[in-house]
């Protein structure tokens, strides 16, 4: 089987188990909307500017959502110890890791499709940046953050309190994705033109392939007993 | 012996199926397989036997390379797991006391996952034959979450032998199987051994399966205690090797 087709069926079987169960699709969804709501109680709108406050409110909403993806996903292939019958298929491990990234990713974009329109109208904001440019922004720091966020996922879960020690280790972990995330959404809210931030863009894509890099060459030891 | 549709050379084959030199196995302070000498020849039937704790799920899940040994060499059909790792593992089928199987996914689903993730040429075909082995076709479309113990336990023997493994790793492999299911399995498993491949079959029960065994290991306390073929083993020797007794008892039958 080739690389790309195992990448694609462990992350098709990850969508088929949630569509079906749909464990994850309520939860991430309920949580993120309640962080919002709390958010949209603690300050007020009207008099701070939604640019300012919003990025940051938003990311904390995904990144926070996401860790709960990332949670469920490895705790589900260590149930029956399932996890096992992946390694002992001949596939590369990696793409194991691949698909793994890929489905929460698909998740947390999911919640970010919902989650964004709803935080424009509750917090009556007028958009009035390029959309392509958002969606690219957002989609290129959920694909950070679930890099990391997985590789960390597959190390933690084997451990006892692994649901505990993920967030440990990965808000340090994620802090220049989280703050170029904020940055750039900020900027692109606020309409400012591409070079004002194009560099915390150029953060996000080097961040991405750095981790996505090493998590594919390491993902093998990451899984080893 | 059946074709193989993988296009790897058949299970009989000049070097030993497996081959262990001191293969060891600790974990923190605790040996759980102290080194092992064992060749086993392609096409043999063996039967390992010992009592909760002596090793034997420990040394079949090095066998199938889920895990590194400590210590010492291990040699698959004459390659070090480490040379083409994929290619090995697509001769390995694998039975653990967990069953692999998604509680959401149905049982042909589960079997298609299977199928695709080892490239069989069929995935569809073979998942449908093995459901019919399983006993399983009036419940296919069920999710597995809803199947009793032993309907699970069959599902999951069929996963493990769905690619056509050459080299089968069955721990425990009747748990919860009524008598029925038992005697399928056994059905089964005396056609594999027709078949020319190679078995390690850990189990509790050796009155079952010892008539059908080439040869039996015993390990107690990751030593092996006992190390003969099948025909020259007494039952009562097994029964007094995992009651206890020292090795090298007055057992031995003539063959």
């Amino acid at each position: 089987m080739s690389y790309w087709r195992a990448v694609l069926l462990v992350a098709g079987k990850d969508l088929r188990i949630e569509l079906r169960s749909r464990e994850q699709a309520v939860t991430l969804l309920f949580f993120a909307l309640l962080v919002l709501v709390v958010f949209n109680f603690a300050f007020d709108f009207t008099i701070i500017d939604f640019v300012t406050l919003g990025p940051g409110v938003l990311w904390v909403a995904f990144m926070f959502s996401g860790v709960l993806a990332l949670n469920r996903s490895f705790q589900n292939e260590r149930e029956q110890d399932r996890i096992q019958g992946i390694l002992l298929a001949p596939i590369d491990r990696s793409a194991f890791y691949l698909g793994k990234v890929a489905a929460t990713v698909l998740f947390m974009a999911a919640v970010e499709a919902v989650l964004v329109p709803i935080a424009v109208v509750m917090f009556n904001f007028r958009f009035s940046g390029r959309i392509a440019l958002v969606i690219a922004a957002l989609a290129l720091n959920t694909v950070g953050f679930a890099a990391v966020g997985t590789l960390f996922s597959a190390m933690t879960t084997r451990t006892r309190r692994g649901d505990l020690l993920l967030p440990l280790l990965l808000f340090p972990a994620a802090v220049p994705v989280a703050l170029a995330a904020v940055k750039t959404t900020s900027h692109l809210l606020a309409g400012h033109p591409f070079a004002r931030y194009a560099s915390w863009i150029a953060l996000s894509a080097a961040y991405d392939l750095i981790f996505l890099a090493a998590a594919v060459l390491l993902f093998d030891q990451v899984l080893e007993e | 012996m059946s074709p193989d549709p993988r296009g790897h050379p058949g299970p009989q084959g000049a070097s030993p199926a497996i081959e262990t030199r001191g293969l060891a196995r600790r974990f923190g302070a605790v040996g759980a397989l102290e080194p092992l000498e064992l060749t086993v020849p392609a096409g043999e039937s063996v039967l390992l036997l010992g009592p909760n704790g002596a090793g034997k799920s420990t040394l079949l899940r090095l066998l199938a390379t889920l895990l590194r040994p400590t210590s010492g060499s291990l040699r698959l059909f004459g390659e070090p797991p480490a040379s083409g790792e994929a290619v090995l593992r697509r001769r390995i089928g694998f039975l653990s006391h967990q069953t692999f199987l998604y509680d959401h996914l149905t049982a042909r689903e589960n079997l298609l996952f299977y199928g695709r993730l080892y490239g069989l040429a069929d995935p569809g075909g073979a998942a449908e034959e093995a459901v019919r082995a399983a006993r399983l076709d009036h419940r296919g479309d069920d999710p597995v979450g809803t199947f009793s113990r032993g309907m699970q336990q069959r599902l999951a023997i069929a996963r493990s032998l769905l690619h056509r493994p050459d080299l089968l790793l069955l721990d425990e492999p009747f748990t919860g199987l009524d008598r029925e299911s038992s005697r399928h399995l056994e059905a089964r498993l005396h056609e594999e051994h027709a078949a020319g491949r190679t078995s390690v079959i850990a189990t509790h029960d050796h009155g079952r399966s010892l008539g059908a065994s080439d040869r039996v290991l015993l390990l107690r306390s990751g030593v092996v205690a006992l190390d003969r073929k099948a025909r020259e083993v007494e039952p009562r020797e097994i029964e007094a090797l995992l009651e206890g007794a020292p090795p090298g008892g007055p057992f031995r039958r003539r063959s």
